[in-house]
């Protein structure tokens, strides 16, 4: 190299340089010619117009270089001038060592003239990575370096994958652009981290942060980089786009954080990274990772296998095989440190430390998504799944819905453990038993921030529940309040507006018999005859049929006659049901004293034309009575059919059962041995 | 306490060993060889009966004139071998077991990284940390 330079230095004044000077300046050219030599349209139009077999630093990476080393434009613009890039329009070694020289002049307080750099000069200061700077420059803006690696620390992980599947696209992309770009605009502030730029100056960013370790373990490579030539050098490529960019880096910023934790500190920014990372392997934020997907992730990241192996010893606290979500955090995070050239510390940081993590942040991130999710989701049908897939804990069967609400009634994280369980075993349970259950989880979950929101939600599905449970079961009361499980079922059957299920089915009957009486608007002694028939007691029917009687008797024989054709219609109903029959049976006792004067009733009234006259006007009311009368009956009937064709099932069922008892017990002793 | 720990695989070939660097420290290589064949013995031995009732500390394996020599067999056929200064005044059988005891387990946290595959050497730093500890006490 030098020699080339030596032979291609014609241009310039001869330069004197020692030997430590040499090394650095041919290590600094190196990396400014292997940048240029890399990508094919990287280079300015300077690079194009070299002599072949000539190798020069593209314009862009000394300029960035020079920018480095904290001269003002001005200097820098004489330098340049002075060296003789300007002259022949490209920097050939020869140039390059010449700036180098002039700028350690200028930084050393000597004017910029050619002939400061005849004397020896200490060598120029860069504000360069801490790996150079120890090695070379002994630049006391080291520590300043290692700082600013750090925001390329999120952006190399934020291009992660990108960086496998497009590493070899990468470098064709100006890598002049972005570290100017880069560093107005990302000061090296941990939190104001470069993840708002593109991505494609991420990537470029990136990619040069990548070879960082690999420079700082194999310096030796460096000047192997430029001899090697473009395609099998991307390594070097690396390395010297990588450099650039550090000392470009360097320049503005020297206020970044200088406590010593700082590279272990993860930004909100990274941790939501971090976070989405972690999602993209499980979707369940508060389960794990388990090891091998674990290790297929991080194996990305082109770290040897012990140091991923090391990364894995120290973020895995409780070493059981797998990654919660503030233990990923804490791996991704050593990884990327490790790619920026960050030694591993020898334990884990406190700021890594899982409890660290998910005190300073996961509960509310977490679980604020989570309700996020639930917030769009339906509250009533899937808060209780959601829920579900948050918690690690196993049902536990709640016997009545009462019970875990009074259980939940607390505010211990316990109590929160109970209410998720109780959460959990509702899902098991009706829907309503969810609902109802979830305003005292929501109280519980005081501490969470998200929990309000469920609140919000689950209240007013909760009030909506219980409005819409209170309609339907009017109806039937008693049977509800008998059954609490079958009153949440039957909630349940309410909400989904689809079959009522057997129980629902206890709704027809009941309801069905009193509106029957509504038809019938006649005198009192028919609506309590009507009523007596539909609801079939015998008592009620004789006390009615009783009722009945004197009133029929007191009244005139018109009434008798009227009660006469329901009575006939009664016999005819009668006879395919028994129950009827005995339904009928006290009427029957009861109506037998009327029947004497029925018998003569209708006699009465076929011959009686002035009672027909008479009755005109009652005549109509009482077909509507009977038709409604016989209606009544018929549906009675087939009711009493019903009604005895269980009876008769239930009893070969009780054979069948008695049988099979039987069996059981004969064939027990023979199985006992 | 320890002058030598070695952590041999099933198939008899060294996952990890370490010795106190001041002496030779092939002899120790040597002796951990030599008390494998000791250990299949009394695996042998106990194999007879069913598999749960054998124990995992295997005791005392051979004195030597300045050395005992310890096993430990894991129920993967993991061999622990652990070799102590006779000079020591007696090392209580208790505490060779603790000591057994914290190689299983460092050596369980090994596995549990994924990152490890079984049959590589063990080159986990809180593995040496723990060796270390136990090593450190014989001054």
């Amino acid at each position: 190299m030098e020699a080339a330079a030596g032979g291609g230095c014609g241009s310039g004044p001869p330069l004197l340089l020692s030997e430590g000077e040499q090394q650095c300046y041919s290590e600094l050219f190196a990396r400014c010619a292997g940048a240029a030599g890399g990508g094919p349209g990287s280079g300015p139009p300077e690079a194009a117009r070299t002599v072949p077999g000539t190798v020069t630093a593209a314009a862009g990476p000394v300029a960035d270089l020079f920018r480095a080393s904290q001269l003002p434009a001005e200097t820098l613009h004489q330098i340049t001038e002075l060296c003789g890039a300007k002259r022949v329009g490209y920097f050939g070694p020869t140039q390059f060592y010449i700036a180098l020289k002039l700028i350690a002049a200028a930084q050393s307080g000597l004017p910029v003239r050619i002939e400061s750099i005849k004397c020896e000069l200490p060598l120029p200061r860069f504000m360069m990575s801490k790996t150079d700077a120890e090695i070379r420059f002994g630049n006391p803006a080291e520590l300043h370096g290692t700082k600013v690696q750090i925001p390329y620390l999120i952006t190399e992980k934020n291009t992660f994958k990108r960086m496998d599947d497009e590493d070899k696209q990468q470098e064709t992309q100006s890598p002049t652009m972005s570290p100017l770009a880069s560093p107005p605009s990302s000061p090296p502030h941990y939190q104001r981290v470069p993840l708002s730029h593109g991505y494609s100056k991420l990537r470029s960013s990136t990619e040069q942060m990548h070879p960082a370790p690999y420079e700082a373990r194999q310096p030796l490579v460096q000047p192997e980089g430029p001899s090697s030539g473009a395609p099998g050098a991307k390594p070097p490529r690396h390395k010297a786009s990588l450099i650039r960019s550090f000392s470009v880096e360097r320049e503005p910023h020297d206020n970044s954080s200088n406590y010593p934790d700082e590279p272990w500190r993860i930004t909100e920014e990274q941790r939501e990274y971090y976070v989405n990372q972690f999602r993209s392997l499980q979707p369940d934020p508060s389960s794990f990772i388990s090891g091998s997907v674990a290790k297929n992730f991080f194996t990305k990241s082109k770290l040897s296998i012990p140091e991923l192996s090391y990364i894995w010893e120290l973020s895995d606290a409780d070493c059981d095989g797998a990654l919660t979500l503030p233990e990923f955090c804490a791996a991704f995070h050593l990884i990327v440190a490790r790619k920026n050239g960050y030694p591993l510390p020898e334990g884990l940081p406190p700021t890594l430390q899982p409890e660290y993590l998910q005190a300073a942040f996961p509960k509310p991130k977490r679980e604020c998504t989570l309700f996020d999710s639930y917030s769009e989701s339906m509250p009533a049908n899937q808060q209780p799944r959601d829920l579900n897939r948050m918690e690690k804990l196993s049902i536990k069967d709640t016997a009545d819905f009462p019970v875990p609400t009074q259980d939940v009634t607390s505010d211990d994280k316990q109590e929160q453990n109970k209410t998720r369980l109780a959460l959990k075993s509702t899902a098991d349970e009706a829907l309503p038993k969810d609902m109802s259950e979830d305003p005292a989880t929501s109280k519980d979950s005081n501490s969470l921030k998200a929990r309000p929101r469920s609140r919000s939600y689950s209240s007013t599905s909760i009030e909506e529940a219980m409005k819409r449970g209170e309609d339907p079961p009017t109806p039937p009361p008693r049977p509800q309040k008998t059954h609490s499980r079958a009153s949440s079922l039957d909630l349940n059957k309410v909400f989904q507006p689809s079959v009522p299920a057997t129980k629902s089915g206890l709704l027809p009957p009941p309801p069905a018999l009193p509106p029957r009486p509504c038809p019938s608007q006649m005198s009192k002694p028919r609506h309590r005859e009507l009523q007596e028939f539909p609801q079939g007691h015998p008592q009620q029917s004789e006390q009615v049929s009783e009722a009945e009687i004197h009133p029929q008797l007191n009244r005139a024989p018109s009434q008798v006659a009227e009660s006469s054709p329901t009575k006939k219609d009664i016999p005819h109903s009668q006879p395919p049901s028994k129950p009827i029959r005995r339904k009928f049976r006290p009427e029957n006792s009861a109506t037998e004293s009327q029947e004497p004067p029925s018998t003569v009733g209708p006699v009465s009234a076929a011959s009686g034309k002035p009672h027909a006259a008479v009755q005109k006007q009652s005549s109509k009311q009482k077909k509507a009575i009977q038709t409604a009368i016989r209606k009544n009956k018929e549906a009675n009937a087939v009711l009493a059919r019903l009604n005895s064709e269980l009876q008769q099932q239930l009893k070969e069922v009780h054979q069948e059962r008695i049988a099979l008892e039987n069996q059981l017990e004969q064939l027990r002793p023979v199985t006992v041995l | 306490m320890a002058v030598c720990v070695a952590v041999i695989a099933k198939e008899n070939y060294p996952l990890y060993i370490r010795s106190i660097p001041t002496e030779n420290e092939l002899k120790f290589h040597y002796m951990v060889h030599t008390s494998l064949d000791v250990v299949d013995e009394k695996i042998s031995a106990m194999g007879k009966a069913l598999v749960d009732q054998r124990e995992l500390y295997l005791g005392l394996l051979y004195p030597t004139e300045d050395y005992k020599v310890y096993g430990y067999v894991t129920n993967s056929k993991v061999k622990f071998v652990m070799v102590v200064d006779s000079s020591n005044t007696a090392l209580r059988d208790n505490e060779i077991r603790s000591m057994f005891r914290k190689l299983h387990n460092s050596y369980t946290d090994v596995m549990c990284n994924p990152f490890y595959n079984p049959g590589d050497r063990i080159h986990s730093r809180a593995f040496d940390s723990m060796v270390t500890s136990m090593m450190i006490q014989v001054c």
